[in-house]
């Protein structure tokens, strides 16, 4: 479903991706892995076109991600952003239903609130939480919120960005759970970034590990233990030792 | 320093001026496209309406009637050095309407509206808001960028005209109660004074203004660095480049107006 060949991008002498190969089949919920600065969120938005590659190719169901119509391209997705990306000014509902508000996928007002509640209580959030601006809510139903935002549309295709960053250890699990949940429920195609290995074992499928821009292991998180891959080995322990360069 | 090396610091200075005008001017016409094609944000552009019109009437109101009072003071006081108090109406009318009334509501709103729009986006920006937009299929420049210039292409005029009001009302009010002017004749004196070209200048100005500020706060957002640091430097660059734009385009836009 999502082929990335040979991407490259650089900004200014920061080489950030080095020739990125990964294949993510359709259904699948692939999780990327990797130190902080590897270049995992800019893989992430290569694909969404929020950043351009410098040279390589990004097909999405056999085609360019950069050619077709741009907002037939994007409604295929839903994405779940670190620090949440609430609108401030929004309540919560005007938020999740945000794209059944206005452009191609358009519902009359009372029907997107409708959808809006529905996938609140998909989260875990109750409606009275609805008509509440992001600001007035906890850092763990701010993400709740945003992964009810990503699935407002029904996407084929969601990514995570972090979604665990910045929770308390139930609550991670918590959202893992229902990113777990939702991907299976949905049958959506699903790419996660992450260093969280709680999360790598809820979330994945399979799992690539990103490191000197190139993805340096890749199978299915079943494998992961045992893959003999120095990177991987010295990353999933959290070891300082290792090939993997560690700053102190 | 070796004229080579002179010659090419000012060469870098000069292509990034240049750059900077370049992508100023894109950005200024990209706006211009995103306004005028659909889709429109009907409930973007009244909010801005609100915001940047109606919530910047009691600035506009309160910076012009102590510019008018203290104006009407001036020209009282340097008129009698040659005889010429009674001038006041006139001069306070004209010095208003023509140059005080646009500068002074632009370098306001460039306070209060430029500051506010820059940091907001800048803010959206660094927290990501802005690339949730166009995940969401929606077109930050169309519905973030366009809206809010276009609310103040009308209502900046339109806070000009007010306090082109308010600012000859302080006049009048200090010539009337403290000058000892007669209250019918400075209205007369005003109201014949003013001519249908200074009011048109007033609000060609109040046009101008209001595009150039919204259009730098939106433009120093879009461009914002990361973290907090670069939402002050946006919100600080964008509140200068627009106040030195707005003085700048007064002289010219004076100029014309005299020419005509």
């Amino acid at each position: 479903m999502i082929h990335m060949q040979n991407v490259h991008k650089a900004f200014g002498d920061n080489r950030v991706l080095r020739g990125m190969d990964l294949h993510i089949p359709k259904g699948t919920s692939m999780v990327i892995i990797g130190g902080s600065g590897t270049g995992k969120s800019v893989a992430l938005k290569s694909v969404l076109g929020l950043i351009k590659p410098d040279s390589g190719t990004i097909l999405v169901d056999g085609k360019p991600s950069d050619s077709g119509d741009r907002d037939a391209f994007l409604a295929r997705f839903g994405m779940l952003f670190q620090g949440g990306a609430l609108f401030d000014s929004l309540p919560v509902w005007q938020n999740v239903a945000f794209r059944l508000l206005r452009g191609s996928l358009k519902r009359p007002e009372a029907e997107a609130r409708e959808i809006a509640i529905e996938k609140l209580r998909r989260v875990g959030l109750k409606a009275d939480v609805a008509d509440r601006l992001p600001a007035e809510l906890s850092g763990g139903m701010q993400k709740r919120v945003g992964l009810a935002r990503a699935i407002a549309a029904e996407p084929e295709i969601i990514f995570f960005d972090e979604p665990t960053t910045g929770l308390d250890p139930i609550m991670s699990g918590v959202i893992n759970d229902l990113i777990r949940e939702i991907v299976v429920e949905m049958g959506a195609t699903a790419m996660t970034i992450t260093h969280d290995m709680s999360s790598v074992r809820a979330i994945a499928d399979n799992v690539a590990m990103l490191h000197d821009g190139v993805i340096q292991w890749t199978g299915p998180v079943a494998d992961m233990d045992a893959s003999g891959d120095p990177y991987l080995d010295q990353f999933i322990h959290g070891r300082a030792e290792g090939p993997i360069e560690a700053v102190r | 320093m070796n004229p080579i090396t002179l010659l090419a610091q000012l060469g870098r200075v000069v292509l990034t001026a240049l750059a900077a005008l370049g992508r100023l001017s894109m950005f200024a016409g990209g706006t211009l496209t995103h306004m005028l094609r659909p889709p429109f944000y009907p409930r973007e552009f009244f909010s801005a309406l609100l915001n940047i019109g109606w919530l910047s009437i009691p600035v506009v109101g309160l910076t012009a009637v102590f510019t008018g009072g203290a104006l009407a003071l001036q020209i009282y006081s340097g008129g009698a050095r040659f005889n010429a108090e009674a001038v006041v109406p006139q001069i306070v009318a004209i010095g208003i309407v023509r140059e005080l009334g646009p500068v002074l509501v632009g370098l306001m709103i460039a306070a209060r509206v430029t500051s506010s729009i820059a940091a907001e986006i800048a803010t959206m920006k660094v927290t990501e808001q802005i690339d949730a937009l166009v995940t969401l299929s929606t077109h930050p420049m169309k519905y973030l960028v366009a809206p809010r210039v276009a609310a103040a292409l009308i209502t900046v005029p339109l806070l000009v005209a007010v306090g082109d009001i308010i600012g000859i009302a302080g006049g009048y009010v200090v010539a009337t109660e403290n000058l000892g002017f007669n209250s019918a004749a400075y209205i007369k004196n005003t109201v014949d004074f003013l001519e249908f070209n200074d009011m048109m200048s007033s609000l060609v100005k109040g046009c101008a203004f209001g595009g150039i500020a919204a259009t730098m706060g939106c433009y120093y957002g879009m461009q914002s660095g990361r973290g907090a640091q670069g939402v002050g430097a946006a919100t600080k660059s964008s509140v200068e480049a627009a106040a030195i734009l707005i003085l700048a385009a007064n002289f010219v836009l004076t100029g014309m107006f005299f020419s005509l």
